[in-house]
């Protein structure tokens, strides 16, 4: 387990050397999208409108902010929760989205997905959202300002901490991690996960 | 007979979402702190740094904890001898609601429809919980949940045959599912008894108890304790990224229930469990 500084936008190269269970610190341009944010961009595209930013490399945040009070940059920013963008995590891989970061599980297809695309699904600590705002030097809204705290906002970030989960040869840093310290005599053992490259 | 004016109770509202949002309550940063002593994986401790950290400067610098300042629900006990005068008090609570979210800068999470799904902008409607008891004061609970662990819990009907072990293990796998997704360490609500919805009351008003007061039955008590070291097995850890510590409490609250029945509730809160209490 590496600690790995990165750069946005990321590299298909850069992508793949990143293993699950490393430290990722990213700087520079990420944008944010949610489960409403998501559903909208895959119907623009469907009607064949660009995306608001350009997906290649990019990495999506999936978080929607406490509104700024005066002086800030951004309230409170941590992640959400993931599963939610499981039905259009796919179409955003295959768009040249690098990077996703969120909490908690994902659906095997799009485990699948981080394999085929190439892309890696990292995880912050959700609830942390005043320590990770102090990461995040500029936020401005890009698209679909309606949807207030779950419009896209293009965030310039510094060594923003994030930890690898998935990986694009299939790693699964949850399954490894509670693996390592779940009891022999748990009711429940981790969930094993479908065999990777 | 004693009277308060619905006002009084808006502003009161309008206080404890804010404090709620921006500091945890003593109960809560005890349980945390303890946990994070005992934490045994490296990672589980590293996000338990971050969790202790973010809480001091949620409290320090007036800001929410978490971006998702909740849902507001408002737990009114009321004086049976109490006359509310000066208005609809639900008008009043969700004045309060839309008053304390929006000068609080905390986020509007609240929908005017589940399918519609726009924003009602002020955070409204308020989840509101009656409750008449003796006497002639009002005691107001506020707890702002996020819908990170609101969503991972659940709900059983199940065979009275199934017992206390078909219980127990409904509840384990609750847990065991919410994993990373319900932000872990975890506070785990447990409600058995009364009926379908009596049962998910149980669970959630088992949420508001001081964090790791044991059930005053000492066999339900055993259960909790029971319940909290299988929770701790599962190895899930701070932020599902294994580790020795998934829960900081278990409560559960029991009623009796009908002969054909054992409803059992599973409600989780995360490590950010952010309620405040007001006696008027």
């Amino acid at each position: 387990m590496a600690k790995v500084y990165i750069t946005t936008p990321i590299t298909e190269e850069q992508v793949r050397q990143i293993k699950a269970g490393d430290e990722v610190y990213i700087t520079g341009e990420i944008y944010t999208a949610r489960d409403a944010a998501h559903k909208r961009m895959i119907d623009d595209m469907a009607a064949g409108k660009s995306l608001p930013f350009n997906p290649q490399g990019a990495v999506i945040y999936y978080v929607g902010p406490t509104p700024p009070k005066p002086g800030q940059v951004i309230g409170s920013a941590g992640p959400t929760t993931s599963y939610r963008m499981d039905k259009y995590t796919n179409d955003m891989l295959k768009q040249g989205v690098k990077a996703v970061i969120g909490k908690g599980y994902r659906s095997d297809e799009v485990k699948a997905g981080f394999v085929q695309h190439g892309g890696i699904y990292l995880v912050s600590t959700g609830g942390a959202g005043a320590l990770l705002a102090r990461t995040i030097e500029e936020a401005e809204v890009v698209a679909y300002e309606d949807l207030g705290a779950e419009a896209i906002r293009r965030l310039k970030v510094k060594e923003f901490p994030a930890i690898c989960i998935h990986d694009t040869h299939g790693g699964d840093q949850y399954f490894n991690g509670q693996s390592k310290w779940v009891k022999p005599d748990a009711m429940f053992q981790p969930k094993k996960p479908e065999a990777g490259e | 007979m004693r009277e308060i004016h619905v006002d009084q109770i808006a502003e009161t509202v309008a206080r404890l979402v804010q404090e709620a949002n921006y500091t945890l309550s003593p109960d809560v940063k005890e349980a945390l702190n303890k946990l994070q002593s005992l934490e045994e994986a490296p990672v589980g401790q590293a996000v338990m740094l971050q969790i202790v950290e973010n809480y001091t400067i949620a409290e320090t610098e007036h800001v929410p904890m978490c971006q998702d300042t909740g849902v507001a629900m408002v737990f009114l006990e009321i004086g049976q001898d109490l006359h509310l005068v000066g208005g609809s008090l639900t008008e009043a609570i969700n004045a309060g609601v839309a008053k304390g979210y929006t000068e609080g800068y905390l986020r509007m999470s609240m929908l005017n429809d589940p399918i519609k799904r726009v924003n009602t902008r002020n955070n409204t409607p308020a989840l509101i919980y009656t409750e008449i008891v003796p006497g002639d004061q009002l005691k107001i609970t506020v707890d702002c949940k996020g819908g990170g662990s609101e969503n991972m819990s659940r709900l059983a009907m199940l065979p009275p045959s199934a017992g206390w072990e078909g219980a127990k293990r409904f509840i384990i796998e609750t847990v065991a599912n919410a994993g990373p997704n319900a932000c872990p360490p975890m506070l785990v609500g447990v409600g058995i008894g009364g009926n379908f919805d009596k049962s998910a009351l149980l669970a959630k008003k088992s949420l508001l108890r001081h964090t790791g007061q044991p059930n005053p039955d000492p066999e339900w008590a055993a259960r909790e304790k029971e319940l909290f070291d299988e929770i701790n097995k599962l190895g899930v850890g701070p932020m599902g990224l294994g580790g020795t510590q998934t829960c900081f409490g278990v409560h559960i609250e029991v009623m009796g229930c009908h002969i054909t029945a054992l409803p059992v509730a599973v409600n989780i809160e995360c490590h950010s469990h952010r309620h405040k209490e007001a006696t008027l």
